[in-house]
C-alpha cells in the first residue's frame, strides 16, 4: 500500500506504525506453528534448540522421533491414528448426509418455523463444548454406548452437523431453483434431479461442510475424554495425555504431521471456496 | 353474479385457491420431512439430554424414596416440637426395611450431609434396634442417643422430604442450606466456586479484548489490501484456524517454557538476566497469550467478511468532505464494522468461556476455569448432578450473553470465513 506523495508526515508515521503492528500480529499468529517443525527433528531428547541445531550441524538433526512415533514399543499413536480416522470418517459421512438433507429442507421457502428449527440444529455449535459433552455423555451412557466407537461417532455427528447445515444452506442461498424445476418439467424424478442437478452444483458447499465436520471430529478432545475407553483412544486424547504428563519430542513429530494435514485441509478448503463462489456467480 | 361463478377452477374442477393451498401444504410437509431426520436426531441425542441435566441437577428423590412412611407421618408434624410416636414408629419401619436391603449406610451418609453427626447415631440405631421391643418406638429410639432427643435432627430429616432440591445450584455459588433450612454462604476461605466463576469471566473478557485489539487492524489490512497480497496473508489466519488446538497449545508450551525461545529472546535483548528468567507458563500470562492466539482467527474472520463489504469510496467521500483520516475512520468506517465486531466478540467470548484444554495445560493451578471443575466432577468425583448444575449455570450465562448481543447488534448469520 503505497501512500500518495502529498501525505503529511504524521500520517505517514501512523501508517507505517499500523503496518508494523499488523506485521507483529501476523507473526504472533503463524510463528508458533513453525517452532514445532525444527524441534521435531531434534536428535536429542530436550525440547530446546541444541547448540548443534543452532550451528545447523547435520548430526544434530534426526528422524528418531518419527521412527519412535511409528515403531516405538507400546506406542499408542498407531492405534490412536487408526481410531481417529475411523471415527472421523464415519462421523463425517453421518454429518454430511443428515446435514445436507436438512439444509435442503431448510432452504425451501415453504419450510415452517424456520428460525427455531435452525436454532435447534446449530445449537451444538453455539453451546460451550463442555456442556455439550456432559449432555451427550448422559445420552451415550444411557443407551449403553460408552467406550465404543459408535458412541463417539454419534457424539461427533452431533457436533459436526451444524457446520454442514450452515455451509450447505449458504451454498443453497445463491441457488437458482429454476434449474430443478426445468429438470422436473423434463420428466426427472426428485431423486434423479437431486443427484444429477442439485448435488453437483452444491458440492463445494457440501465438501467444505464435510471438511469442517472432519476436522471437528479429528481435533475433538473435550467430549471424547468423557466417552472414550482404553480401546477408543484417539490422537487428541494421546496428545492431551502426553502434554499433561511429559512433553516428549514424539508429540512434536505427531504435531508436525498434524500441521501438514491441516495445510492440506486449508488448501482444499480454499480451492473449494473459490470454486463455490465462481459457481454461485459471486465475484469479489 | 354470485361469487361462486367468479372462482377460477382448475382442470379437475377444484377451485384454484384450494388447489394452491393443497400444493403449498404438500410442499411444507415435503420440506419438513427433509429436516425431520436431523431434527429428531438432535432432539433425542442432544436437547433431551440437556433437559435431563436439569432434572438430574435438582433431583433429590433418594431420601424421599427411602423413607416413604416417615414422610407420610411427618405431614401432620409442625416441625417445632419433637415428632409424635407415629413418626418414630414409621421411621423405625422404614429404617428396618432399608437395613434389610443393606441401604441404610447410604441414608446415613446423605443425612450426615444435612446435619453433622447423623451417621453415628444411625449406626447406633442399627446395632440396637434388633433388641427393640414391640411398641413405644419413640421412647426406645430416644434412649439410644441424646441427639435423637434433639428436634434439630428430625427437622433435618424433614428437610430432605421434597423430591427436588436447589442445593447443587447453591453449592455452585458457594452457598448452602444451614441447619435451619436458610440459605447461607460458606466460610470465606472455602469459597472456591465463586473464584472460578470470576476467573472464567475475567479470562473470557480479557481474551476477547486482546483478540479485538489485535484482530481489528489485521482484518482491516486484509480487507483493504489488493487480493494477491491479502490471499497470502490470509494463510496466516487460516492455517492456525485449521490446525489442531492441541498442536497450537503444544507449541506455546515449548515457546513459553523457562528455557524456551521467548525467554531466550528476552535474555538476548537484555530485558532479563539469564539467571532469573520469568515463569511465563503455568500462570495467567500463559493462559492469556495462548488463548488469544488460538481464538484470534475467530475474531478476524467475521470482521474481515464485514469489512470486505464496506465500499472504499465511503472513506474517500468522507475525506473529500473535509474529514481527517482519523475522523473519517471513526465516524464512517468504524460504525459500519460494528456487526462484525459484535459477531467476532460474541464468538470469541462464548468459545473462551467454555474453554478448558488450553488453560488446563498452560495455566497451572491458577489456570483452572469453571469448565475444568465441571469435567473434574464428571470424571473424578462422579458428582454428576453437581456437574449438571454448574453446566446449566454456565449455559444460562451464555444464553444471557446471546440475549444481550441480540438486543445490541441483532443475531446475524455466523459466518465461517
Amino acid at each position: 500500500m503505497a501512500l500518495p506523495k502529498y501525505t503529511e508526515l504524521h500520517y505517514r508515521i501512523w501508517h507505517y506504525t499500523y503496518l508494523t503492528i499488523c506485521g507483529f500480529v501476523f507473526f504472533f499468529l503463524i510463528a508458533p506453528l513453525f517452532v514445532i517443525f525444527p524441534l521435531s527433528f531434534n536428535a536429542e531428547e530436550f525440547l530446546v534448540f541444541s547448540e548443534g541445531m543452532k550451528r545447523l550441524d547435520p548430526d544434530a538433526f534426526s528422524l528418531r522421533w518419527y521412527h519412535d512415533m511409528v515403531y516405538g514399543t507400546k506406542n499408542p499413536w498407531g492405534l490412536a491414528a487408526k481410531n481417529s480416522f475411523i471415527i472421523a470418517v464415519f462421523a463425517t459421512i453421518g454429518s454430511v448426509i443428515l446435514g445436507t438433507v436438512a439444509a435442503l429442507g431448510l432452504s425451501s421457502r415453504h419450510m415452517p418455523f424456520k428460525g427455531i428449527i435452525m436454532a435447534t440444529l446449530i445449537s451444538p455449535m453455539i453451546v460451550p463444548l463442555i456442556i455439550s459433552g456432559v449432555a451427550i455423555f448422559f445420552f451415550i451412557a444411557k443407551v449403553g454406548l460408552a467406550a465404543t466407537h459408535l458412541g463417539i461417532i454419534i457424539a461427533h455427528i452431533i457436533l459436526g452437523t451444524p457446520f454442514v447445515v450452515i455451509t450447505v444452506t449458504a451454498t443453497l442461498s445463491g441457488f437458482d431453483h429454476s434449474v430443478t424445476r426445468a429438470a422436473s418439467s423434463l420428466g426427472s424424478d426428485p431423486v434423479n434431479t437431486f443427484m444429477k442437478i442439485t448435488l453437483p452444483l452444491i458440492l463445494p458447499g457440501v465438501i467444505s461442510g464435510a471438511l469442517f465436520a472432519f476436522v471437528t471430529s479429528f481435533d475433538e478432545v473435550v467430549v471424547v475424554l468423557f466417552l472414550a475407553g482404553l480401546d477408543n483412544t484417539t490422537i487428541p486424547i494421546q496428545m492431551w495425555t502426553g502434554l499433561r504428563e511429559q512433553l516428549s519430542p514424539t508429540i512434536l513429530a505427531v504435531a508436525t504431521c498434524l500441521i501438514v494435514l491441516s495445510t492440506l485441509v486449508l488448501v482444499t478448503a480454499e480451492l473449494l471456496r473459490r470454486r463455490s463462489e465462481r459457481i454461485r456467480g459471486i465475484n469479489r | 353474479m354470485s361469487s361462486e361463478t367468479q372462482k377460477i377452477l382448475t382442470t379437475d374442477g377444484i377451485p384454484l385457491e384450494e388447489s394452491l393451498r393443497k400444493a403449498e401444504k404438500k410442499n411444507k410437509i415435503k420440506a419438513f420431512l427433509l429436516v425431520a431426520p436431523l431434527l429428531l436426531f438432535i432432539i433425542i441425542t442432544y436437547i433431551f439430554p440437556i433437559g435431563e441435566m436439569f432434572t438430574r441437577s435438582i433431583d433429590d428423590r433418594m431420601v424421599t424414596n427411602m423413607l416413604p412412611k416417615t414422610f407420610k407421618a411427618m405431614e401432620t408434624w409442625d416441625g417445632k416440637e419433637l415428632p409424635s410416636e407415629e413418626v418414630f414408629a414409621a421411621f423405625l419401619t422404614d429404617y428396618r426395611a432399608l437395613a434389610e436391603k443393606k441401604e441404610h449406610g447410604k441414608l446415613g451418609q446423605r443425612l450426615n450431609k444435612e446435619k453433622n453427626g447423623f451417621n453415628t447415631i444411625l449406626k447406633k440405631l442399627w446395632r440396637k434396634m434388633k433388641k427393640f421391643e414391640e411398641g413405644n418406638a419413640k421412647g426406645q429410639i430416644m434412649a439410644i442417643h441424646k441427639r435423637f432427643r434433639d428436634v434439630k435432627y428430625w427437622q433435618a430429616i424433614k428437610r430432605t422430604a421434597p423430591p427436588y432440591t436447589m442445593s447443587k445450584y447453591l453449592k455452585g455459588m458457594d452457598m448452602y442450606y444451614n441447619e435451619d433450612g436458610k440459605v447461607v454462604q460458606v466460610e470465606e476461605d472455602r469459597r472456591i466456586h465463586r473464584i472460578l466463576w470470576l476467573r472464567t469471566l475475567e479470562v473470557a473478557f480479557f481474551v476477547t479484548v486482546f483478540c479485538f485489539l489485535m484482530g481489528y487492524p489485521i482484518a482491516h489490512l486484509l480487507a483493504t489490501l489488493p487480493m494477491k497480497y491479502s490471499n497470502l496473508l490470509m494463510i496466516c489466519v487460516l492455517l492456525p484456524f485449521w490446525t489442531s488446538l492441541l498442536v497450537r497449545t503444544a507449541s506455546w508450551m515449548i515457546l513459553l517454557q523457562q528455557q524456551g525461545i521467548v525467554n531466550d529472546f528476552f535474555v538476548w535483548i537484555g530485558l532479563v538476566s539469564d539467571e532469573n528468567r520469568p515463569e511465563m507458563m503455568y500462570n495467567k500470562t500463559g493462559t492469556y497469550v495462548a488463548m488469544t492466539q488460538i481464538l484470534l482467527p475467530f475474531m478476524v474472520l467475521p470482521l474481515y467478511s464485514v469489512m470486505k463489504t464496506i465500499s472504499p469510496s465511503l472513506m474517500r467521500a468522507g475525506k473529500s468532505l473535509g474529514g481527517t483520516p482519523f475522523i473519517t475512520f471513526w465516524k464512517v468506517y468504524f460504525p459500519l464494522t460494528i456487526p462484525g465486531i459484535g459477531a467476532g466478540c460474541l464468538l470469541v467470548f462464548i468459545l473462551a468461556i467454555g474453554y478448558y484444554i488450553t488453560p488446563a495445560l498452560v495455566g497451572g493451578a491458577s489456570g483452572t476455569l469453571i469448565s475444568n471443575q465441571i469435567a473434574f466432577h464428571m470424571k473424578t468425583t462422579l458428582d454428576w448432578s453437581f456437574a449438571s448444575a454448574m453446566g446449566l449455570m454456565l449455559l444460562t450465562g451464555v444464553l444471557v450473553v446471546y440475549w444481550i448481543y441480540n438486543k445490541l447488534v441483532g443475531i446475524d448469520n455466523i459466518k465461517l470465513g
